[in-house]
């Protein structure tokens, strides 16, 4: 169990998506982690891209209050950044059978079977999204993901008044529903 | 229209939105019509779909936004490995140079010195090559009589030092057998299940009886991944142990356990291990319950019953890297995770039997 109460407060700051605890993970990682994808054939944008999906395993996990880590942060996004970059190599076939290791790493699939489960529906609801049209999407965004209220909403997208607002708001979401569960289904 | 009604309803409900009475009614509803409950839970599940695929997208912007803004300050480094290369040409160019220069000059002296020394040898050069052919056919025959034997049905299985076992350490086509198996022969084939390659002697240390063989045949498909490890660490007395090898042509199965630390005459580059093995065994891994490689199977003492050795597998660590200190180039990679772990016996050795060979030399 982790006792260094650093840590947990960052991974607390990570789950409200706060900056300054991103930047502290980030600062005290991303050199590290960058050295490791280079070492092994990797480029700086893959770098990039496994570091900043590693962030995201370990946000989701922090998400669900789970703030106990079996090992330090460090150590997580190693396992994971590599346990990704396996699966990349291997998809594109370019797995030479070894991979230059020198920390030590802790099993992370379930995790990232999870988060691979969870991209996959992100895709779903993106491609819904971006199917049913203006107004609809910036609608829509503007009331779920931005959380504004309707009198403003209705106010911006030149409505009459907040009533109208919400009725077409109404419509959009049923439409978006219908598709997304229509992909949903299709998936199982 | 009246499903929008509906999902108004179930928003306003969900958000706390209905007056005490309303939430009443609507509970009320919701137990007399399953498809109301049902239209509520689908819906809270999408409304939280749909605040996780906010967070997430805001979230993604966010890192975003910090890598470049630590980028900028100077927190992280994005290394261009092809940076450092370019450098490294200049640092070294004058160097370089003067080394080449150097290597110019020694090799020219040296075809001199060659062009000025050989004509007065010639004779006796021809001399040593007919003797070589000689040897070279008389080894043939001896092939060609092994050949024959067996073609008669009174093959006896090949006496150490002509068939042996090698097994896979990286899926490039590098193959450990024992030294003793690949000594003095002029060819080494090494069979599969199904195909045959030519492979070359890469390293053969007389010591430690281990020898590294490539497969230089154009037919063989590289491993993506081997399933065996490499085991770094000692290994201890009484742990269990098993091998795969070819005392016929027959892939055959055995185990026993490690039985001492040290070798013939307390040698402590290898075990001594209880096992039955015949000729055509050496060369073969000694694996452990996990699935690891801890040693190379070597040879049996004649005199006393039941006395295997096996070298270490340390030694082919330890050959690997001189190796790499003496030729850079060398670049054999080991894999030090097992995937056999927590398997069965029977399945760990249908994993592994496909990257056992027979090494064969003449």
């Amino acid at each position: 169990m982790i006792t260094d109460s650093n840590e947990k407060l960052l991974l607390e700051g990570l789950a409200k998506d706060d900056k300054t605890a991103i930047e502290t993970i980030y600062k005290q990682n991303y050199n590290t982690i960058q050295a490791f994808i280079l070492n092994n054939n990797g480029s700086v944008d893959d770098a990039r891209d496994l570091f900043q999906e590693a962030i995201i395993v370990l946000y989701e996990k922090a998400k669900r209050g789970d703030f106990e880590l079996s090992c330090q942060i460090k150590t997580y996004l190693y396992s994971v950044t590599r346990r990704l970059w396996l699966k990349r190599l291997q998809s594109q076939q370019r797995f030479s059978g070894e991979i230059n290791h020198l920390a030590e790493v802790v099993p992370v699939e379930d995790e990232l079977d999870r988060h691979n489960q969870k991209a996959q529906e992100f895709e779903m609801m993106e491609k819904a999204l971006s199917s049913i049209g203006e107004p609809c999407k910036s609608l829509l965004e503007a009331y779920y993901l931005q959380k504004r209220n309707m009198e403003e909403i209705a106010g911006n997208f030149g409505y009459t008044n907040a009533n109208n607002a919400k009725n077409q708001k109404y419509k959009c979401l049923m439409r978006l529903k219908k598709i997304f569960f229509a992909q949903y289904k299709n998936e199982d | 229209m009246e499903e929008l009604q509906l999902l108004e309803a179930v928003e306003r409900y969900l958000s706390g939105e209905m007056t005490p009475e309303e939430v009443t009614n609507f509970e009320q509803l919701r137990k007399n019509d399953p498809s109301v409950d049902q239209m509520v839970v689908q819906h809270t599940m999408f409304l939280h779909q749909l605040t996780s695929f906010g967070e997430n997208k805001s979230l993604k912007h966010n890192i975003q936004n910090i890598h470049q803004q630590l980028l900028q300050d100077g927190d992280i480094q994005e290394v261009q490995p092809k940076a450092k290369v370019v450098s490294f040409l200049k640092k070294y160019r004058k160097v370089l140079a003067a080394a080449a220069s150097i290597a110019g000059i020694i090799a020219l002296s040296i075809s001199g010195l060659v062009a000025y020394l050989t004509p007065k040898r010639t004779v006796n050069e021809i001399e040593q090559l007919k003797r070589e052919l000689y040897s070279v056919k008389v080894s043939q025959k001896q092939t060609q009589n092994e050949i024959n034997s067996f073609k008669n049905g009174s093959f006896k299985p090949p006496a150490t030092g002509f068939g042996g076992t090698g097994f896979l350490i990286d899926g490039r086509g590098y193959i450990v057998t024992s030294a003793h198996v690949v000594a003095k022969s002029d060819s080494v084939y090494v069979l599969s299940k199904d195909n045959y390659y030519k492979a070359a002697i890469v390293i053969a240390d007389e010591n430690t009886d281990i020898a590294i063989l490539k497969i230089i045949d154009g037919r063989f498909q590289p491993y993506k991944n081997l399933p065996y490890s490499i085991h770094k660490g000692s290994s201890d007395l009484g742990e269990s142990i098993f091998t795969l090898g070819f005392p016929r042509t027959e892939m055959v199965y055995n185990q026993g356990y490690l039985s001492a630390k040290t070798g013939y005459k307390g040698d402590s580059s290898a075990y001594q291990i209880a096992i039955s093995a015949n000729p055509g065994n050496s060369g073969g891994p000694i694996f452990n319950e996990a699935g690891e490689v801890i040693g190379v199977l070597s040879g049996k003492q004649t005199t006393a019953e039941g006395v295997v050795f096996s070298s270490k597998a340390k030694n082919i660590i330890k050959i690997l890297e001189e190796a790499k200190k003496a030729d850079s180039t060398n670049n054999i990679k080991l894999n030090y995770a097992s995937s056999l772990k927590n398997m069965d016996r029977k399945q760990q050795v249908k994993k592994i039997e496909d990257c056992i060979f027979n090494v064969l030399s003449y």
